[in-house]
């Protein structure tokens, strides 16, 4: 039995990943009990971004790249419009139209972090194929997980027009300020929220988990003020400590046959892994009292190394995004003007923000009439593809035992379980036809 | 519900749709939507909703497939849809009367929403006399023109607004290459700039 396992090869493939945002495959190949091969095959056609923003005026970025993800357009706006006031020598990093800018992206990460927990990863923990047949075992679940990423759309919505898509973001601050009393039609739903969001850590924390643990290099913004959402340095916990100008000093990003989407790695130590678990394991002491307190709770220290658990995470983040949120609202006062003036000049700037799914960068060349002439926009997904094949050996290997149809489930849930954002990583320029 | 390249943002917009979604899947059967579930129903299909655009020969060969096997099929793009138009789509699908879509321009929306001229009272460029209705004129709302993200409406007059618009031809031409770049007339309009 032994020598027949020994050599016997297995592959285990999915072709269409489910419940992941745009398109991509899984493939595994075993020999015996050894881990031959893992991919993250990712075939969303390159979409060209960067070429496609050469010779537009840098006014349209953020209309332009908010279009590289439906699910998380304003971390494209924000680290854009950064980009641009970096290159012009401008910071907004306090007053009104910081709050702003950060109410609008808690309400991304609302949405976004609702629709992963519920939509798309609880399914898994639960053993459906998808929300709407776990909705009909589970329907109170299902409703509560669906207004809280409502919530998260009216913010969306209020400050920035709609919740695909947002119109009211410009370089130097918004087109128009919302009042005082619109800001506080959002509070009753952000409470509601939170309420609901306290309830996620708790069922979050009696869901089933995997054994698991994953070691890679953890990155994420150091925001002093707060916990890492619109701005900081990049940190992580192997010492790196850089301001995003000096990001392409010191991470590569390479083409390889298997994705269409480019691998990012550490110049010096290779993958790394941006995204909640990072952001959560390097600045948990940021996190507001009551998520740290739901985290406790849910049996969380301030450091989480199961990818699993990152369903808990995402919880512990909605917390945090929702009192984040009616904090900017209880201290809002409208700026006298909705944006500062960013007069343009021949330079390079760069913009790092926290999508829901990891660390954005930008940078943009500008000539003096901001015309772009080089675009960079590294996505989070790019960034995570080797830190996610790394955690699929490591899941195969501890589940050997499984029949192949298990293993490729819970293969399929480790994929998820970084909220893989493909649509996002194949915006990029470049496409190399390798040929044998 | 079948995606081509694209960001995921139109038929994020069924999932966006938190308080009808769970009514909607009691009346119709979902047989195929990968971003929310990984059950899959074989074909044929009564209705295909397609998202994204055509950008390899695979995809073309997939939308051909796609469209075999669907007794109709629709595509839904607006940049992006809105979400109500995609509900009232469905919901005439299901009560067998001809969706009500209005064909006129963003103007109409402006006027019916009580906001300003962006472009009479403070000129602002706007491409709203030329872009079809549906979003509800939210840039006007937001003091900023409207940049075409819902394409051209049926019978716009590019050659009048651009008369009126401050624009110079170089902007013009950017303007109408953003989105829906290749819809004829917004294609039109841009060469007329060159």
């Amino acid at each position: 039995m032994s020598d027949e396992r020994a050599s016997r090869t297995r592959t285990i493939r999915t072709d269409y990943l489910a419940r992941v945002e745009g398109e991509g495959a899984m493939y595994v190949e075993l020999e015996g009990d050894e881990v031959r091969d893992v991919k993250l095959r990712i075939y969303e056609p390159p979409r060209f971004f960067e070429a496609l923003l050469r010779g537009r005026a840098f006014t349209e970025a953020p209309d332009i790249t908010s279009r590289i993800c439906g699910i998380c357009p304003i971390a494209y706006q924000m680290s854009a419009v950064r980009a641009r006031e970096d290159a012009c020598g401008i910071a907004i990093d306090s007053g009104p139209i910081r709050d702003l800018r950060r109410l609008i992206y808690c309400g991304e990460w609302i949405e976004s972090h609702s629709l992963h927990v519920y939509l798309l990863h609880a399914p898994d923990f639960l053993g459906y194929p998808g929300f709407v047949e776990m909705a009909r075992d589970h329907p109170l679940i299902a409703q509560q997980g669906l207004q809280m990423k409502k919530a998260g759309n009216t913010v969306m919505t209020l400050v920035g027009g709609r919740e695909i898509h947002p119109v009211n973001v410009r370089v130097g601050g918004f087109y128009r300020a919302p009042s005082r009393r619109e800001l506080r039609t959002l509070v009753e739903p952000l409470e509601r929220a939170r309420d609901t969001a306290l309830a996620t850590v708790r069922w979050a924390a009696e869901l089933p988990f995997p054994d698991a643990r994953n070691e890679p290099e953890l990155v994420a913004l150091d925001d002093p003020g707060g916990y890492p959402i619109d701005l900081g340095r990049i940190v992580s916990d192997r010492g790196l400590d850089i301001a995003p100008a000096d990001f392409d000093s010191h991470v590569v990003e390479e083409q390889v046959e298997h994705s269409n989407a480019l691998h990012a790695r550490m110049r010096a130590r290779g993958s790394y892994l941006t995204g909640p678990l990072a952001r959560y394991n390097l600045a948990f002491e940021h996190l507001c009292e009551l998520a740290q307190a739901a985290a406790r709770e849910a049996g969380l220290g301030p450091t989480c190394r199961n990818p699993f658990q990152s369903i808990i995470v995402r919880a512990v983040e909605l917390v945090q995004a929702c009192d984040d949120a009616l904090g900017i609202i209880s201290g809002y006062e409208e700026p006298d003007r909705p944006a500062v003036e960013v007069t343009p000049r021949r330079a390079v700037g760069h913009g790092a923000t926290e999508a829901p799914r990891g660390m954005l960068y930008h940078r943009y060349e500008i000539d003096a009439e901001g015309t772009i002439l080089a675009a960079t926009i590294v996505p989070p997904t790019s960034q995570n593809q080797l830190a996610i094949e790394a955690d699929l050996r490591g899941v195969v290997q501890r589940n050997l035992g499984l029949p192949d149809e298990e293993l490729k489930l819970i293969c399929e849930q480790a994929i998820r379980n970084h909220d893989p954002c493909i649509s996002c990583a194949t915006h990029f320029l470049d496409l190399t036809v390798q040929r044998a | 519900m079948w995606k081509f390249s694209s960001c995921d943002g139109c038929q994020l917009s069924l999932l966006d749709l938190e308080d009808e979604l769970l009514a909607l899947t009691e009346r119709l059967e979902i047989a195929q939507f990968l971003e929310a579930s990984s059950a899959t129903v074989e074909g044929p299909y009564d209705v295909s909703l397609v998202e994204g655009s055509i950008t390899t020969p695979h995809e073309a060969e997939r939308i051909r497939e796609v469209r075999a096997s669907s007794r109709a099929l629709i595509t839904i793009n607006g940049c992006p849809i809105n979400k109500l138009q995609l509900l009232e789509l469905i919901n005439a699908y299901l009560n067998a009367r001809r969706p009500r879509v209005r064909a006129h321009s963003v103007c109409i929306e402006c006027k019916r929403r009580g906001t300003v001229c962006v472009m009479v009272a403070h000129g602002t460029p706007c491409l709203g006399p030329v872009t079809h209705a549906g979003c509800g004129a939210i840039c006007p709302a937001y003091d900023r023109g409207c940049y075409g993200c819902f394409g051209p409406q049926e019978t716009p007059n590019h050659a009048s607004l651009d008369e009126w618009s401050p624009l110079e031809d170089r902007d013009l031409v950017r303007v109408y290459r953003t989105f829906n770049a290749a819809a004829r007339p917004f294609r039109e309009a841009s060469e007329a700039h060159e």
